[in-house]
């Protein structure tokens, strides 16, 4: 009896020990993450990028150890994290007021807030001397009333990449630069028995793309700046963008179950490119990479062409549609963090990440750099922008762009009216501004 | 349990007493009153850790999560506009929510008028003397053991339209016209949908069958069998009247899995295309943490566990009745 009693006991005793022990270290850890200090009397300037893949990632640590060897009072810690791990970790640390010294920006909405909140450094007197030469469309995301809030080192647009000799089949001369001609194309590569256009229907912002040039085109980029700032995007121009991209759907011009197809899975939109599938898409300039990636890649036949200009519009055939990738700074940061910034985007080194990761310069100094002919047609497009749109997710507050992304995949797939999506992203827009 | 553990040693205690003479009557009550004491310390002990985490992990979120739902909050800093109902009265003027109600009911239609009288046919084949059956359940079973992710790329490539296995099988044997758009079509996307949901989620009901299917004494068979019933009598006046507690808690747990539903389908279609096959869990996230509206997202989340809640409590009371009331009265009468 006692011997049982006692065994119980001491077994009680160790559970809760135990239990114990493990509540304790769960609390320990939830409090183990605690800020960076310079103990050792050096500047420490925390780094904080999401580029994931190689050899950008070996590069850009590689130039992060370069600058400690040439101020060795400076420590580069670099905290490399995945795309959406970086987005949810930093909408926490702006809550928190407490940003990383320098930081990985698209621009846009985003970084307003966080201007807004008063927590990033205006940039514009010291990076001017050394951003002279940069594209504008480059810094544009970035610029807020005129003052600059980062630093691009990489940009990019959205443009029709097409298969050449889908085309020559179909009997296209040259690609179109109107929206008639582009609807007329469509149809020539139709009765020649190839399907037009790849599209991701399930991702739904691939068919965001086309809405929102059409917007840019007919309505204009000041019509789309006011639209946001006021809440209103029940505008002619809008609903007759959507009317537009209603002609080109009643053509069914898509591949067979493009409402359920992903972007880069290996039935997805890109691998009908690359797999000679589809005649062409609307997409980033990362789209030969993953063309080749998801499928075979189609090498020389593909080519690039500009969103054609719609008749009658306010918008250019030479106004861009697209985004980048920038480095912003804490505001109180140390010095050494722009100091940084001026190393990296040195000609040289900027040169060889256009060279060995396939980004498209910001600067216009370093475009030799370029090899690839696609990319240079891309690159020049960009260099002669005569306007630039963001992104839409990114420009708007994240719950509109949802909405345009939802409304804009809602007329594709036919159940909702261009007046229907106009409504639609304004509600949204007015519950946000409010 | 603990009931069990004290009282076995009252056995040897008692024949003690027993003992004449040997122990004085006082020391009798005394004893169970610290016994008691020591019951409540190691419950005390036991329970406290276990109801701290669950207060912490379960209670305080759900908590939190009712009172967000009466903001309009995004997620950033604390929330402060309050909109009251707004975002109760947004819910169900909402046609993609009214849809996820629709779409949930559906599946929960489907999945007792066809995935569970499947999953019994098939318990009660394998029931059967039959050669190699262990690997047949075994097979039947392996797709619930498979991870959702799994399934979902999986038949997310078998259905691709076109290319897939799926219409390159029906090409192959002259079915073209039964293929089709699969997951990418309006129409068509809930059946395919409910398929891939039978083929994974089957083999649990029928695991959970033929385990109560187990428990039927032969000897009721082989007198029914003597009284000249035959297979069909048989199974409809003992089969299933005593598989009847193992069919109730097996159509519960299908409507639970339907409510929240999640997983799969965001793998999938993500509820596309055009929210054809959208769940509200789908689209809490949705809201959540593509929209940033926490407020309403959290409503939605309300709504969820008031339907799970006010199902789970109206289904034990109703039906689940007679299987409960003869835990409970076994358990009073122990106490």
């Amino acid at each position: 009896m006692r011997a049982l009693g006692n065994t119980s006991l001491s077994r009680r005793g160790f559970m809760a020990a135990s239990a114990a022990t493990g509540l304790g270290a769960a609390a320990l850890s939830a409090c183990g993450s605690s800020d960076s200090g310079n103990s050792s009397g050096k500047t420490t300037v925390e780094w904080w990028n999401i580029t994931t893949t190689q050899p950008a990632k070996k590069l850009w640590a590689q130039r992060a150890r370069e600058f400690e060897a040439a101020h060795p009072d400076v420590k580069i810690k670099v905290v490399t994290l995945e795309n959406e791990a970086y987005k949810s970790k930093m909408t926490a640390l702006t809550t928190s007021g407490k940003l990383p010294d320098i930081f990985h920006t698209w621009g846009g909405g985003v970084l307003q807030q966080q201007i807004d909140a008063g927590l990033v450094e205006d940039l514009t007197d010291k990076v001017a001397p050394w951003t002279k030469q940069y594209v504008p469309a480059a810094l544009a995301a970035y610029r807020f009333d005129d003052k600059t809030y980062a630093v691009p080192f990489d940009i990019g647009m959205v443009g029709f990449w097409y298969n050449k000799a889908l085309f020559a089949k179909a009997e296209i001369a040259s690609p179109p630069t109107t929206w008639s001609a582009y609807l007329d194309a469509v149809k020539a590569l139709k009765s020649a028995g190839i399907t037009p256009i790849a599209l991701a229907g399930k991702e739904k912002w691939p068919g965001m793309y086309y809405w929102a040039y059409l917007a840019m085109r007919v309505a204009g980029l000041d019509a789309m700046q006011k639209a946001a700032t006021d809440a209103d995007f029940t505008g002619e121009g809008f609903v007759k963008a959507g009317e537009h991209l209603k002609e080109l759907v009643a053509l069914e011009p898509f591949q067979k179950g493009f409402l359920g197809a992903a972007y880069s899975t290996p039935n997805g939109e890109a691998a009908a490119m690359g797999n000679g599938k589809a005649a062409m898409e609307l997409m980033g300039q990362w789209a030969p990479v993953v063309e080749g990636d998801a499928g075979k890649g189609i090498g020389k036949d593909l080519g690039f062409f500009s969103f054609p200009a719609v008749e009658g519009g306010q918008g250019a055939l030479t106004e861009v549609f697209g985004g980048g990738g920038g480095h912003a700074v804490r505001k109180g940061a140390p010095d050494a963090a722009v100091e940084f910034l001026k190393f990296f985007a040195e000609k040289e080194f900027a040169a060889k990440l256009v060279k060995d990761t396939g980004l498209i310069p910001v600067s216009k100094d370093v475009r030799s750099a370029l090899t690839d002919a696609n990319l240079t047609a891309v690159s020049d497009a960009l260099n002669s922008a005569t306007g630039f749109q963001l992104y839409l997710d990114q420009a708007y507050a994240p719950a509109v762009g949802q909405e345009i992304n939802d409304s804009v995949a809602a007329l594709i797939a036919g159940s909702k009216s261009p007046q229907q999506v106009t409504r639609s992203v304004t509600e949204v827009a007015k519950s946000e501004k409010s | 349990m603990t009931h069990s553990t004290t009282s076995t040693p009252y056995a040897p205690e008692l024949g003690k007493v027993a003992e004449p003479g040997s122990v004085p009557p006082a020391a009798g009550p005394r004893r169970p009153v610290l016994r008691r004491l020591g019951d409540w310390l190691s419950a005390v002990v036991f329970t406290v850790p276990a109801l701290a985490l669950f207060g912490l992990l379960v209670l305080v979120p759900m908590g939190y999560a009712f009172y967000v739902s009466f903001f309009d909050w995004g997620g950033f800093g604390s929330p402060t506009d309050v909109t009251g109902f707004g975002n109760y009265t947004r819910l169900f003027e909402d046609p993609v929510f009214l849809g996820d109600l629709w779409r949930g009911g559906l599946l929960i239609g489907f999945s007792i008028a066809l995935q569970l009288p499947f999953a019994l046919a098939m318990a009660v084949l394998l029931n059967q003397e039959l050669r190699g059956r262990a690997v047949y359940r075994m097979l039947f079973f392996a797709p619930y053991i498979l991870s959702e992710v799994i399934t979902g790329v999986l038949f997310g490539m078998i259905f691709a339209p076109g290319d897939g296995l799926a219409d390159r099988l029906l090409g192959a044997v002259g079915l073209d016209g039964l293929g089709g758009e699969w997951f990418a079509g309006r129409d068509t996307v809930l059946p395919t949908l409910f398929l891939v949901m039978t083929w994974k989620y089957f083999g649990f009901h029928m695991m959970l069958y033929l385990a109560g299917l187990q428990g039927i004494p032969a000897e009721l068979y082989e007198a029914a069998r003597i009284d000249g019933a035959g297979t069909w009598q048989r199974f409809r006046h003992i089969t299933l009247p005593l598989l009847a507690p193992t069919l109730r808690i097996s159509a519960f747990l299908s409507v639970i899995f339907s409510i929240q539903l999640f997983d799969l389908v965001w793998v999938i279609t993500t509820g596309g295309p055009d929210h054809a096959s959208e769940t509200m869990a789908i689209s809490m996230v949705q809201y959540g943490f593509k929209r940033y509206q926490m407020g309403y997202a959290s409503a939605i989340s309300v709504v969820m566990f008031l339907i799970s809640l006010v199902f789970a409590l109206a289904y034990q009371r109703f039906v689940l009745r007679r299987d409960t009331e003869g835990a409970l009265t076994t358990m009073r009468a122990n106490r």
